[in-house]
């Protein structure tokens, strides 16, 4: 058969069976695009790869560490901090402004009439942003090791990777419940609503002061830092702040755990429902 | 449903709040064939379709895609689309999108092949948001044709063309057909219909007042074109009883009959020396105006 010829069959019309091996490929082909898209997009890409290691070595390293003459505690914590900062990003707005565009712009429509395999278009999601996650992770990594003055083990790197990447998955969840429910030009804004705050006040630049301190259990972000702490041994900023030298005591691993898994599931639950609903 | 029927809506019913999109609608699609969805704007024809693609759920009535619901996965494995607002990821490139839709079916075409037969190999390696918009519906149309699917549905997919490139669309789609694809095309324009369509069919206020072949169709108005270079003038003519309406411009006298063979005998038993006699029956532009008038309110 040329290969410009469209021969069908005459046979009567039947369900064609798509093979396990191309039906993964199909899952993989989703996520390989998505990822391609997401890195040339520069409006994505520039600011959620590169700005979370400029702003950790500008400020985390040179500004803190110098204000802090080179106190070990201090470096592990901002470079967790920057972790958790730099994974939150691309979660939020991955989802929440491309779900938030794609639906306007009737993507999801055609991927709907299409034959894409149902739990492909929010896998490929969570893949592109656990990518962004993994090399976000890496580049702060090579930052801390090159200049952070970072006395950590390989091994607690890379836990601190994978549990970075997973905790990503709640700020995605966030970002499908955002980009499931506002248009494609304010999802921006919602996403900067529920970031911003967020970041602040989970106390990742900052040690707030005793009285805000309640203020940061609202925020996932404090849960990843804790998660990401707790593996390094060392106390937060706030912690430092009130005098404390050993590792983080408040947020238990299993609370953490729990609030960053369920907070995945409700907004997830809430933005799948949404999801659906407009299918 | 029968097997020769790939896709069926029967008495589907459907509505936005207030607004009645379809109302009892009955629409068969049949194996082999190209079928042309016309309609005023707002007649029920995107709803129809968004119904056979499990896009939307009837209020009543059933939808039917080769048999079964179309909101299953595999039934859609038998199917393309194309839509007439629907933005594809600007960052990848022409070759990568027909790669990725591609994978959704389990025998499809190459991109290179379908690149081919849209003759768009010249875009291989082009992002799509860099494209022009005519460009980009060739994209859609090798898109909605990379799967090898049976039943193609094209909404509006000449829209921005160029005239080459919408003729070598229209060369595509006979291609299509003649191996064996079903196509349902929504156009707005009738010119393309009439060349392209085995069946019209013709919605307003989402009902459909009437299908056929464009012959059929054409049929429904019985009112026939005369043209013809003479010296009888527009008065005189206009005073014969057959005549509905008569002019005149630089390429002679054009009279609109209801029976053209007596007019035609009277102009010839008028002017002896009448020329460039020509008679055409109504074109599908002329029936769908004159049926969709009808149901104006």
């Amino acid at each position: 058969m040329n290969a410009s010829t469209f021969a069908l069959g005459r046979e009567l019309p039947r369900i064609s069976a798509m093979p396990i091996a191309r039906l993964f490929r199909a899952y993989l082909t989703e996520a390989k695009y998505e990822s391609i898209r997401a890195l040339r997009a520069p409006a994505f890409a520039i600011p959620f790869l590169l700005l979370p290691t400029v702003i950790y070595v500008l400020i985390g390293v040179f500004l803190i560490g110098s204000m802090s003459h080179g106190d070990p505690k201090i470096a592990v914590t901002m470079f967790v901090n920057f972790a958790t900062f730099g994974v939150m990003g691309p979660g939020m707005f991955g989802f929440g402004m491309f779900v938030a565009t794609e639906r306007e712009q009737g993507l999801l429509n055609l991927k709907r009439a299409l034959p894409m395999p149902p739990k492909a278009y929010l896998l490929a999601k969570m893949l592109m942003t656990m990518l962004f996650a993994a090399i976000v992770m890496v580049t702060l990594i090579a930052a801390a090791l090159a200049v952070g003055h970072l006395r950590v083990s390989a091994g607690q790197f890379l836990l601190v990777t994978l549990i970075e990447m997973l905790g990503s998955l709640a700020f995605c969840s966030i970002g499908f419940f955002i980009g499931t429910r506002a248009s494609g030009k304010s999802a921006p804004a919602f996403v900067n609503l529920a970031y911003l705050p967020m970041m602040h006040l989970g106390g990742l630049f900052y040690p707030l002061p005793k009285s805000a301190q309640p203020i940061e259990f609202l925020s996932p972000a404090f849960y990843l830092t804790k998660l990401g702490l707790h593996i390094l041994h060392t106390p937060s900023l706030d912690e430092i702040s009130s005098g404390a030298t050993g590792p983080s005591s408040h947020g238990g691993v299993v609370v953490c755990v729990a609030v960053l898994v369920g907070v995945t599931l409700l907004f997830g639950w809430l933005a799948i429902r949404r999801f659906q609903r407009l299918a | 449903m029968t097997q020769d029927c790939l896709a069926e809506l029967s008495g589907v019913s459907k509505r936005f709040g207030k607004v009645v999109a379809l109302d009892g609608l009955d629409l068969q699609v049949r194996r082999g064939e190209l079928f042309a969805l016309l309609g005023p704007n707002g007649a029920g024809k995107t709803t129809a379709i968004s119904l056979l693609l499990g896009l939307q759920r009837p209020d009543a009535g059933t939808a039917c895609l080769f048999g079964q619901s179309p909101l299953l996965v595999e039934t859609r494995r038998q199917v393309g689309v194309m839509m007439q607002e629907a933005a594809l990821a600007p960052e990848l490139r022409v070759h990568e999108q027909i790669d990725l839709v591609a994978s959704y079916y389990p025998n499809p075409m190459t991109p290179v092949a379908a690149m081919e037969m849209t003759h768009t190999e010249a875009l291989a390696d082009r992002p799509y948001g860099k494209l022009s918009g005519g460009q980009k519906r060739q994209v859609q149309f090798a898109i909605a044709f990379c799967g090898r699917p049976k039943l193609l549905f094209l909404d509006e997919p000449t829209v921005g063309l160029d005239v080459q490139a919408r003729e070598m669309m229209w060369a595509t789609l006979r291609q299509l057909v003649n191996e064996g694809s079903s196509i349902v095309l929504t156009t707005h324009y009738l010119e393309e219909a009439e060349v392209l369509a085995d069946r019209v069919a013709v919605l307003a206020k989402g009902r459909m007042i009437a299908s056929g072949s464009v012959n059929e169709m054409r049929a429904l108005v019985v009112r026939k074109h005369i043209s013809c270079s003479t010296s009888l003038s527009i008065e005189q003519v206009r005073t014969w009883p057959d005549v509905e309406s008569a002019t005149r411009d630089h390429q002679g006298l054009h009279i609109t009959a209801g029976n053209a063979e007596s007019v035609v005998r009277e102009l010839l038993a008028a002017d002896e020396n009448l020329e460039d006699l020509e008679v055409r029956r109504a074109g599908l532009a002329e029936a769908f105006t004159e049926l969709t008038q009808e149901t104006a309110p």
